[in-house]
């Protein structure tokens, strides 16, 4: 009959007894007593990790319904915090480590040692090129950790999987080559060379010149957003978009020579460093930079910022190294240092590998605390002329004068991949897949912004401005008149290209407005600020030396 | 000292064989994965821009009707069997399963007002313009398939006809509301409040005793079986064509107006509809429940079907096509995936409850994908650029004008009822909330006035 009508629902209560607190059923077969009831307690620090955010206070809504819901999410959110955190059991592998005896110290053990007490695979890992002939060399790894590109200076450039120390390509391109840098995947790579700019198959043929992108000194790639950098000689910074092949935006940076370039992995926003110590943050939708940071007094010879994107390393001429919040903008830690460092770059685990002419140092925790000595140290023939760590691996590698060098960092590499983000282990189908949809996920760069959350999170001003624009449409006050554009010839008053330039001038006006509102309430906290201090303020006594003798009077 | 350096060995992390799966590892850190938010908007996009393409909601259409068909009724314990009656008087069962039609009966010399279907499923009931009841079985391949189980000839012509929920019993209604019982040939019970017709009947599912009318003086009349008089009523401004009940909530009903909207109400409170969706260009003709009691279909004039959620007050979905006439009836079947549409040019159409969905089993990556996609549809529904594309729909043209227009004369009215406000003593020109605002008054029905004797 109409039995459907007729279940009885399950009580709350039943259903809460079925479930333990992270959310997860349990079965209801007699068991012995168990001493341990419950599930295994998390360390909030582990917790901590996976937690997005702040929590919502629930209790302040009227709703009965969003309540309801708000609380529910809340619940599932928690569960899979607990759910993640427990995880991290059925991690495999375990970070590299250095235990050193009493008396010991790590920066006295060197690469031979390291080498001798690894294992065979490992050992094999630390190897050095003798390519003198070509110039000091620019490395860089893939993503994955797995291909390893280097450039010389005079026109060497070579592609090979250093791992199974299998070549992938080797060239001349006879013309001096600035920087070298991989694309997506291993199948393409940039290289800045004198004049322009070129993109390389990784069989070595040449698939494109960029000739928008001239005179560039240093390059980067965006990942996520399949952007190209090119920071150039005369103070441009462009970002080219690989998969579509336009040029997004090229920012004319005002700065003079663009030599210190580095991309904050967390919020893809390009770092600069200049010759008066400042460090600039670009974003491709801005001609102006984000943030301005004055960072040391003298030039900067190198930046870098952490994965997570919280700290960023600066050293200049003054010879020191400094350690920034990237968030809050605050100077953390500095240390001295013999010269000012040449290259700087942070490991996955957040370890600092830095050149000081041609010794290389390796600092293991210098975020969390200002370190004494350093981790490693090495000593090359010739200045260091660039550093990268290679991901998912303990393995820093050195470009220089005579060549290029693979030394071994224990602990500096992430033990633990994950096969959706970056598979040193993939297969040629897997990186074919893996290519697709990484595509069909880019992010387009209008969304570069400080915040990478922004887009997650409610848009207040602009809500509290719709709401008031919608109040006075529904009372009828006098609206502004409408925007009507003028009308082009050569079919460039197309429909839509119209509503573009309607959008353009509707959203102006929406910020104008936001604008003038932010500033009123401003005005108003200042106003409020000052009645509430309402110090009477003593006049000002004229300055003296003997100040320091006079009778302090309370 | 002792040093350790990450190796790994490639046989953990790669397959053995090309038959083998790949090896996944995962890492749920979140320094690996940056941009969670952008990367999932860009997802919600994606899949908001692949359910418009994958939204095609037409299956199928039954034909064989040589009129319009006008009414529909669902098989209370089968899924695949619809019956449906036309303007010629013929009645046909479906399956749906194979789309055909299994049986054809010329039940009545004139419209088939209302057929409904018995709750154990053995029966079903249909009434004529011929003044005639017939009890059918629903078995098409029994002797008695042909003819009627029984036949009532009554004094008065009825337009509708609906069966209680649990017991053996049906109400038709006409002039009066007059409850029957199966075996009897006279009404039990006779109804009746006020001089005119009543157009439709239904009973409650889950409160059994609980039916509702449609009367033509544009009223919504409930009435209790336990009680001899009906218990009360709603008018509102224009008539009320077909009234259905929430399946999951006992006290919620929603009217199909004549006024292009359908009012949902609460009985315990019928001078305050509990919301009004409008979204129609046109008289509403009929209204269904999902069996989930979240959503409904409502057929309507404007020659299209739109699906309302319960809680909201316009359509998420809107199905037409340039061949579907006038919609008559409106069905949506009890496994909740499928909608049916009776209309004017004689057909019925079957169409899908949601239009992207996948019909059939999916596999488990598939589902989960889906789950996921429908997730991040929901979380970033607002955003204006996936709000766009989501709520874009093709309407024809006629809707399209007809909604343009009456949206310009809303506006119109309510900026001279803010003027008139603006202009008058303050108090004077009162807010009248919208859901109040179609009601004209409820009454309840006083036991001596206007009386019949209930017939035993």
């Amino acid at each position: 009959m109409a039995g459907r009508y007729y279940e009885k629902r399950k009580l709350s209560s039943e259903i809460k007894k079925n479930e333990d607190e992270d959310g997860l059923s349990v079965s209801e077969v007699a068991q012995p007593e168990d001493p341990f009831k419950g599930s295994a307690p998390i360390p909030e620090e582990r917790k901590s990790l996976y937690k997005r955010g702040k929590e919502f206070p629930v209790d302040g809504i009227k709703n009965k319904k969003l309540k309801g819901f708000l609380r529910n999410t809340k619940k599932h959110d928690k569960a899979a915090v607990n759910q993640a955190a427990r995880y991290e059991l059925l991690l495999t592998e375990e970070p590299g480590y250095i235990e050193t005896a009493e008396g010991e110290a790590t920066w006295e053990i060197k690469q031979r040692e390291i080498a001798d007490a690894a294992d065979i695979t490992s050992a094999s890992k630390y190897f050095e090129l003798r390519l003198d002939q070509f110039g000091p060399y620019s490395v860089d790894y893939t993503r994955n950790g797995r291909h390893l590109l280097i450039g010389g200076r005079r026109g060497h450039v070579a592609a090979f999987d250093w791992m199974a120390k299998k070549p992938m390509c080797e060239m001349n391109v006879m013309e001096a080559v600035n920087d070298v840098k991989w694309l997506h995947t291993e199948n393409m790579f940039a290289v800045a060379q004198r004049r322009w700019t070129y993109i390389y198959d990784n069989q070595g043929i040449e698939l494109h010149c960029l000739k928008r992108l001239d005179q560039t000194l240093k390059l980067d790639f965006l990942p996520y957003h399949f952007l190209l950098l090119a920071a150039n000689a005369r103070g441009f910074l462009q970002y080219l978009d690989i998969s579509q092949g336009q040029i997004v935006s090229t920012i004319n940076t005002k700065c003079g020579r663009l030599e210190v370039l580095c991309q904050n992995p967390a919020n893809a926003v390009v770092l600069l460093g200049h010759y008066n110590g400042t460090v600039t943050m670009w974003s491709p939708n801005q001609k102006k930079p984000l943030v301005k940071m004055l960072s040391h007094k003298t030039a900067l010879r190198s930046i870098a910022v952490d994965q997570t994107g919280n700290y960023l390393a600066t050293s200049a001429q003054d010879r020191k190294l400094k350690i920034f919040d990237v968030r809050t903008f605050k100077s953390l830690h500095t240390w001295s240092v013999p010269a000012g460092a040449s290259h700087l770059k942070f490991s996955q685990r957040g370890f600092l590998g830095a050149s000081f002419q041609n010794v290389v140092e390796i600092y293991n925790n210098p975020c969390i605390q200002p370190p004494t000595n350093p981790y490693l140290t090495h000593k090359l023939k010739f200045p260091a002329s660039d550093l990268d760590f290679c991901p998912y691996e303990d393995v820093l590698g050195v470009g220089c004068a005579d060549g290029f060098v693979s030394l071994l960092v224990p602990g500096a590499g992430e033990p633990n991949y994950d096969s959706f983000e970056s598979n040193p282990y993939r297969s040629k189908k897997q990186r074919k897949e893996w290519e697709v949809r990484a595509l069909l996920e880019k992010i387009q760069p209008d969304m570069i912004s400080l915040d990478p959350f922004q887009i997650a999170r409610v848009d207040m001003a602009t809500a509290e401005q719709l709401q008031k624009d919608k109040e006075e449409r529904l009372g009828f006050k006098q609206e502004s008149p409408k925007f009507e554009p003028r009308f082009k010839k050569k079919g460039r008053s197309k429909s839509g290209n119209v509503e573009k330039r309607k959008r353009k001038v509707r959203n102006e006006e929406l910020r104008k407005k936001i604008r003038s509102e932010a500033e009123k309430n401003n005005a108003n906290e200042a106003a409020e600020s000052q009645m509430e201090a309402n110090v009477i303020t003593k006049p000002l006594e004229p300055k003296s030396a003997l100040n320091r003798f006079k009778k302090k009077t309370k | 000292m002792k040093i350790k350096v990450l190796s790994r060995n490639p046989d953990d992390y790669q397959r053995e064989t090309k038959l083998d799966i790949h090896k996944v590892y995962r890492n749920y850190n979140p320094a690996l994965h940056p941009f969670e938010a952008p990367r999932e908007y860009v997802r919600a996009l994606n899949a908001t821009k692949l359910e418009r393409v994958f939204a095609k909601p037409f299956l199928a259409s039954l034909n064989g009707h040589t009129d319009s068909v006008c009414c529909m009724c669902k098989h209370k314990q089968r899924l695949n069997t619809i019956f449906s009656g036309s303007c010629d008087g013929e009645i046909r069962q479906w399956t749906l399963t194979n789309q055909r039609c299994i049986r054809a009966l010329p039940a009545h010399t004139g419209f088939v007002r209302g057929i409904t279907c018995a709750p154990d499923g053995t029966t079903f009931i249909s009434v004529g313009d011929d003044n005639t009841i017939k009890h059918w079985t629903t078995d098409a391949l029994s002797e008695q398939s042909h003819n009627p189980l029984n036949t009532i000839v009554t004094k008065t012509l009825y337009t509708g006809i609906d069966h209680h929920w649990k017991e053996p019993i049906y109400a038709t209604c006409g002039q009066t509301v007059d409850i029957w019982n199966d075996e009897r040939s006279e009404p039990v019970k006779v109804y009746k409040w006020g001089t005119d017709s009543v157009n439709s009947i239904s009973f409650n599912p889950v409160e059994t005793n609980m039916c509702v009318s449609t009367v033509a003086d544009r009223s919504i009349v409930l009435y209790d079986l336990r009680s001899s008089i009906p218990v009360n009523k709603v008018i509102l401004k224009l008539r009320s064509n077909v009234v259905a009940w929430n399946p999951m909530e006992a006290f919620m009903f929603t009217a199909a107006n004549e006024d292009h909207n359908l009012y949902t109400f609460d009985i315990r409170r019928l001078d305050f509809a509990s919301n009004v969706h409008t979204d129609h260009a046109d008289a509403v003709l009929d209204v269904d429940y999902a069996p989930t009691g979240k959503e409904f279909v409502s057929g309507s004039y404007d020659k299209s079907i739109r699906i309302f959620p319960v809680n909201g007050s316009r359509s998420r979905e809107v199905y037409h096509t340039k061949r579907m006439q006038r919609v008559f009836t409106v069905k949506w079947s009890l496994d909740n995936r499928y909608i049916l549409s009776g209309s004017d040019e004689m057909n019925i159409r079957l169409w899908k409850a949601r239009a992207a969905e996948k019909l059939g089993r999916l596999a488990p990556r598939e589902q989960a994908a889906a789950d996921y996609n429908n997730k991040l549809k929901k979380k970033f529904a607002y955003h204006p650029q996936i709000k766009r594309i989501s709520r874009h729909r093709h309407v024809p043209k006629t809707i399209y004008s007809i909604l343009k227009e009456k949206r310009t004369i809303k506006d119109s009215m309510r900026r001279k009822e803010q003027n008139l406000r603006a202009h008058s003593k303050p108090g004077t020109v009162p807010h009248i909330p919208e859901r109040a605002k179609h009601i004209v008054t409820t009454a309840i029905k006083d036991d001596d006035i206007d009386e019949e004797d209930s017939l035993v």
